[in-house]
């Protein structure tokens, strides 16, 4: 017995961790006023020099909005959201064009340092393009230069706007359209800016493309949008990673990302999402709304999704593939780790369209303190997908008693030649293993981090190197304590 | 949100004339199930009937079936002759005490109406029981299932005359099974029964609920069964589904169970135009275990639907659910499995598996096995699979020179015997392997007679060799 | 000539396996075949057997003096192939009893034969079981299902049996078997040899013809026969491995 309560002191401790990047920069805003009308659409786009056929868009996008009600289907508890409590539009005040890092923002440096994010530092060592976008704008881009002798394209979505216009009228929206769902038309009214990717014919992107996202104003939405696009024998490995201050009022995030895969194409898509997750008592924290989707065209084409979830109070994400061409290939592979009040309704969604396209679904779902973590996915084979194959394996991992985890895959099957597999599994870190791990001298701490990340492992090592090692530290600082 | 207009198809308006008729003159008389109806008449005017903009509903759409206006009242006919004469049921070496309920009332001589025996087992009609054990239905009528679960129990309520009665006291263990015989003989009925099952501490009892056509008349049966199992009772649960291609079966069971109670549950779909079946199961006393199997073996435009609902309330119970269906021509369908594992119930063993067998591109599959558990010392699994038979298996078949037709069939009857195996009578298994077979070559129809009249094999059946028999 | 196979050309999802295969096999023969991993050995039971998948490009297995490669897997069982997998697979629910009788009435109704009556199969059974020492238990199981490795690959020679093919294939039925099983098998397998039948044994090691005692071994390399001789050949293989086939053959 006393066994027990000095086990579940541990996990309480183990997994009581406080947000460490929980800080606040002060950067001067210039901000839209609260509120969500059709001027405010027009003042964004017009603050963004945007085009008529853009800010058309947002229109239609708002219209569709106001007769849409917001979605109720999944495993998530909130307080009503008031959408006229928001600021849609905040940017850092504008200097003239940077020529170096010297004219960046001091305290914009500064914030990169807290993150531990040295800019300079990672453009030289970790080979890595950085387009680092603080609220809503874009700041900086490195690389660009290295990446436009490739023809490849990776901007802010504003600047590809004015430079590649045709490009993005052709894509924009063409994966996810403003119809699809709530949160999706709401983006597409308002969204502020993003990263715009373009890999030409046969051209293997040869660094990783990653963007830092920080959500920084309060009460500041933010509405990314970020578009890929790769074309015939293309690949590209991309990174999205997101740390945020801590904050007490709820703040929403509502992104879409499209990714367009031509024949024979590639596309690795790796998030770590790191958000505020409020606080022990479940106050403050991000409400993570995002809509992901790639669309796989051309034959053969590929997609992954890698996805390690510790962050945002509540996390609804669904990242998924529609596998058009034939032989396509969708994955999606999943850490989702929720804590004290966190709530995460998170999966996939593998539609097979194409002849003898696969899907692979591994999603890790870890839950402690009194937060609850769902899976939820689909498996749809429609009847022109012969030879369809789908295998899924979920499982979900339970730290403490007052938490739960649940699983709710949706498969649909119309074709007689498709074979789809579904297995998972719930339960707590054995006590075998934990007795193991003492009796080779490990405590109790230790040894549910080790337990954890080699749960874990199999998703986590689909990331790129350098991202893993930031994985398993959020890993370690949701759940360890100080064990690292 | 579906306030709005929800009466609107021809099925549904004949349903609600009928029930505010029905209504209004019992305020007249003021009767002890006025407060109840009146609750029910409140959803069904609130909701209607279900539709696939329900969660719930949404894989499995009756609005074409609600076109046709059946009605809600069928005349209890006078018992003139009995079962066997309207409908053969003759299982040879099957023993068991046969009930039966025609056009949704209790069918029998009068003297047979209600049975009490002598160990203080009754069996008999609900409509008789209700007035001459009351306590019984204060205690446990309408009380796993209260008229406002759903659409389909306030439905239920407002129309529900009849049914079957059965209270098996403490300590007493039934060896005779008792077999219900469901039968609908007129065209155009929509037919809803209230099966009211009480098992007492320490009791056992088994009961076959066997749904059947006698013709190819369109019918629409909404039955709802209420199971109470008390402390270390045991019910094994057959469910026998033959009926026509026009007929709609709603097939709803809650149990509640208690303390180290067991539950086994075997449900048989053979034929039926569309079918849903839900099993709403709260194991609710520590110990308790619950065993629930489903086999569906469905062609042409048929539908079927089993939705699972497991809920473990308390600690230490098991439950474990294997469902598997082979689906052939343009048939479709819905397995949604639901295991929730509340807050207290630690020590829980939860397990949920669903096969299918897709054998054209024209039959399809739904399937979603949900886990929501709370506890975190559990083990809880779940597992689903759509796909064909093994090539390699039909490979190694024909290999040994057995024809691609009869390997086929083999592995077919292979696949569906992990749920046939299940049944613990030796001469119902029987039997119903012998209807999977003939289900599987398509030879099955319904016919004019029982589910288990298998007394007519134009074919002799020859595909297993009993051992034990030569 | 039971068998004659000449110019194999066998691709699997368009990748050539076989590479101009030729062999001849007669009535009372024995005959080995062997290899490195990777040769094509088990491609040349699939396409013997008629197994999807295995695509002939080329050539032609004639087989009884009549061209099979169109052959269905059953019509080739009926008229007397057999193979013995290397790796049986398990079928749950079909049970031993009902799979073997099935497939023994199926070739009887091949050949024109009456049914064969319950109590005449069961007594066959019970005396083909001791051929190869199986117990009564396994036939009472489901094919293979649970079965160990030596259990499954005596429960392919009981079979064979079972059923007298006139051309058997061994596909490597010694891998995982201890020395007690391997000498059980191939008792089974001597004891059905005779002059209306013929075997070929595929297989990696020369343990197995210790005891099955080949009257031709073959050498099979980047999918066909790179070197034929009598059983010294084996013998030879076994001293010198398969390094020497690899340097005068190529590496593949």
């Amino acid at each position: 017995m006393e066994d027990k309560l000095s086990q579940n002191k541990v996990l309480e401790e183990v997994t009581g961790s406080d947000y460490k990047y929980g800080f606040v920069s002060d950067i001067e805003n210039d901000a839209a006023p609260v509120g969500l009308n059709e001027d405010t659409i027009r003042l964004i786009s017009a603050k963004k020099e945007e085009p008529e056929w853009l800010l058309e868009f947002r229109l239609k996008a708002y219209r569709h909005w106001l007769k849409l009600e917001e979605p109720d289907w999944a495993l998530i508890h909130h307080p009503p959201i008031n959408y006229q409590d928001i600021i849609y539009y905040s940017a850092p005040k504008k200097k003239k064009e940077l020529a170096s890092l010297d004219e960046v923002d001091p305290e914009l440096l500064d914030t990169f340092n807290k993150l531990g994010i040295p800019l300079e530092e990672q453009k030289v060592l970790a080979g890595v393009a950085v387009d680092a976008v603080i609220d809503s704008v874009s700041v900086k881009t490195t690389f660009k230069d290295t990446l436009s002798k490739h023809g490849i394209i990776f901007s802010s979505f504003s600047d590809a706007v004015k430079d590649h216009p045709n490009l993005v009228k052709k894509y924009l929206a063409s994966v996810v359209p403003y119809t699809d769902n709530y949160f999706a038309a709401l983006n597409s009214a308002v969204f502020s800016d993003g990263s715009f990717v373009y890999i030409p014919k046969g051209v293997r992107c040869p660094i990783e493309l990653s963007t830092y996202f920080r959500i920084n104003a309060a009460n500041t939405g933010q509405f990314e949008r970020t578009l890929i696009v790769a074309d015939d024998d293309a690949y590209v490995s991309y990174l999205e990673g997101c740390t945020a201050p801590m904050r007490d009022e709820n703040q929403l995030h509502a992104a879409i990302v499209e990714i367009v895969v031509m024949n024979n194409a590639e596309v690795k898509y790796s998030t770590v999402q790191n958000w505020y997750p409020g606080d022990k008592e479940g106050r403050g924290g991000i409400y993570n709304f995002v809509t992901k989707r790639a669309a796989c065209k051309g034959v053969n084409s590929k997609v992954s999704w890698t996805q390690v979830e510790t962050g945002s109070a509540i996390t609804w994400k669904y990242p998924s593939c529609v596998l058009m061409g034939d032989n396509s290939v969708g994955e999606f592979y999943s850490v989702a780790v929720t804590n004290n009040h966190q709530q995460a309704d998170t999966g996939t969604k593998m539609i097979h369209l194409g002849k003898n396209t696969k899907s692979t679904i591994i999603s890790k779902g870890i839950s402690a303190g009194k937060s609850n973590n769902s899976y939820r996915g689909l498996v749809r084979v429609s009847k022109k997908a012969d030879g369809a194959r789908n295998y899924s394996q979920c499982d979900s991992l339970l730290l403490g008693d007052k938490c739960g985890a649940h699983t709710f895959p949706y498969i649909q099957t119309a074709n007689d030649s498709a074979i789809v597999e579904h297995e998972a599994t719930t339960s707590k870190i054995s006590d075998e293993q934990l007795f193991y791990c003492q009796q080779r001298g490990i405590e109790t701490e230790k040894a549910i981090g080790l337990i954890v990340n080699g749960y874990a492992k199999e998703v986590l090592n689909k990331l790129p190197m350098e991202f893993a090692v930031e994985a398993q530290k959020l890993l370690a600082i949701t759940l360890e304590g100080s064990v690292g | 949100m579906k306030s709005k207009n929800k009466i609107i198809t021809p099925l549904e308006k004949e349903l609600l004339k009928v029930a505010e008729a029905k209504v209004l003159s019992l305020e007249k008389k003021s009767g002890s199930d006025f407060e109840e109806l009146h609750k029910a008449l409140k959803v069904f005017k609130e909701k209607g009937l279900p539709d696939k903009n329900l969660e719930k509903w949404r894989n499995t759409d009756l609005f074409e079936w609600y076109q046709k206006p059946f009605s809600p009242v069928a005349e209890k006919e006078k018992f003139t002759k009995e079962v066997d004469d309207i409908f053969q049921c003759t299982v040879q070496g099957f023993d068991s005490n046969v009930v039966s309920i025609l056009n949704g009332h209790y069918y029998s001589p009068e003297r047979t109406t209600l049975q009490s025996f002598k160990n203080g087992l009754i069996i008999g009609s609900l409509a008789k029981a209700k007035t001459q054990y009351p306590q019984y239905f204060k205690k446990y009528y309408n009380k796993i299932a209260p008229v406002d679960t759903n659409e389909i129990t306030a439905v239920n309520t407002l129309f529900a005359e009849d049914g079957v009665f059965i209270y098996v006291p403490d300590g007493v263990e039934v060896e005779l099974p008792v077999q219900l015989i469901k039968l609908v003989n007129k065209r155009g009925l929509m037919l809803n029964t209230h099966n009211l099952i009480v098992l007492g501490k320490n009791s056992s009892f088994t009961f076959l609920h066997c749904d059947d056509s006698i013709n190819h008349d369109d019918s629409f049966i909404n039955t709802l069964t209420e199971v109470h199992l008390g402390e270390n009772a045991s019910l094994d649960l057959y469910k026998l589904q033959n009926i026509n291609d026009e007929t709609v079966l709603l097939n709803s069971s809650f149990f509640s169970m208690e303390r180290n109670s067991r539950l086994k549950v075997n449900v048989l779909t053979f034929n039926g135009g569309s079918i849903r079946n839900e099993l709403h199961v709260n194991l609710n006393g520590e110990g308790a275990e619950a065993d629930l199997s489903g086999l569906y073996l469905m062609d042409k435009k048929q539908h079927i639907d089993n939705q699972v609902y497991v809920n473990h309330n308390a600690p230490h119970c098991n439950s474990n659910e294997v469902f598997k269906g082979i689906l052939d021509e343009e048939a479709s369908a819905v397995f949604n499995g639901y295991i929730f594992v509340e807050r207290d119930a630690q020590k829980t063993n939860a397990f949920q598996r669903n096969n299918n067998i897709l054998m054209t591109s024209t039959a399809k599959v739904n399937t979603m096995p949900f886990l929501e558990i709370y506890a975190d010392d559990v083990q809880c699994s779940h597992g689903a699979t759509v796909g064909q038979l093994d090539n390699e298996a039909m490979f190694y078949l024909m290999q040994r020179g057995i024809p691609f037709e009869d390997a086929r069939m083999l592995l077919m009857f292979a696949f569906a015997a992990e749920i046939t195996d299940d049944i613990k009578i030796e001469t119902l298994k029987t039997n119903i392997d012998d209807m999977v077979k003939k289900r599987l070559r398509g030879e099955l129809s319904i016919c004019d007679r029982c589910v288990l009249h298998c007394t007519t094999p134009d074919k002799p059946i020859e595909f297993e060799i009993d051992l034990s028999k030569i | 000539m039971l068998l004659n196979i000449k110019n194999l050309h066998v691709a699997i999802n368009g990748k050539e396996i076989l590479k101009g295969f030729n062999l001849q096999v007669n009535k009372g023969e024995i005959h080995a075949i062997m290899g490195p991993n990777g040769t094509g050995k088990s491609t040349l039971a699939a396409a013997i057997t008629g197994r999807e998948g295995y695509e002939i490009t080329e050539g032609e297995i004639i087989y009884k003096g009549q061209v099979i490669n169109d052959w269905t897997p059953d019509k080739r069982a009926n008229e007397g192939v057999f193979l013995s997998f290397q790796y049986p697979v398990e079928i749950p629910g079909v049970s031993m009893t009902n799979f073997m009788r099935t497939a023994l009435n199926a070739k009887r109704q091949y050949q024109g034969l009456p049914q064969m009556k319950a109590g005449e199969f069961l007594k066959l059974m019970e005396q083909k079981k001791k051929l190869v020492e199986i117990t009564a238990k396994l036939t009472n199981r489901s094919v293979n299902e649970g079965f160990s490795g030596g259990e499954k690959k005596k429960n392919e020679i009981f079979q064979m049996a079972m059923l007298e093919p006139t051309l058997a294939i061994l596909d490597e039925t010694d891998s995982g078997l201890d020395i007690d099983a391997l000498k059980v098998v191939a008792k089974g397998v001597n004891e059905l040899k005779s002059d209306e039948n013929a075997f070929v044994v595929i297989t990696h090691y020369q343990r197995l013809l210790d005891y099955i005692v080949p009257d031709f071994v073959h050498v099979m390399y980047g999918g066909r026969i790179v070197k034929s001789g009598g059983k010294g050949l084996a013998l030879e293989l076994e001293e010198q491995g398969y390094e020497w086939v690899k340097e005068q053959f190529g590496e593949e």
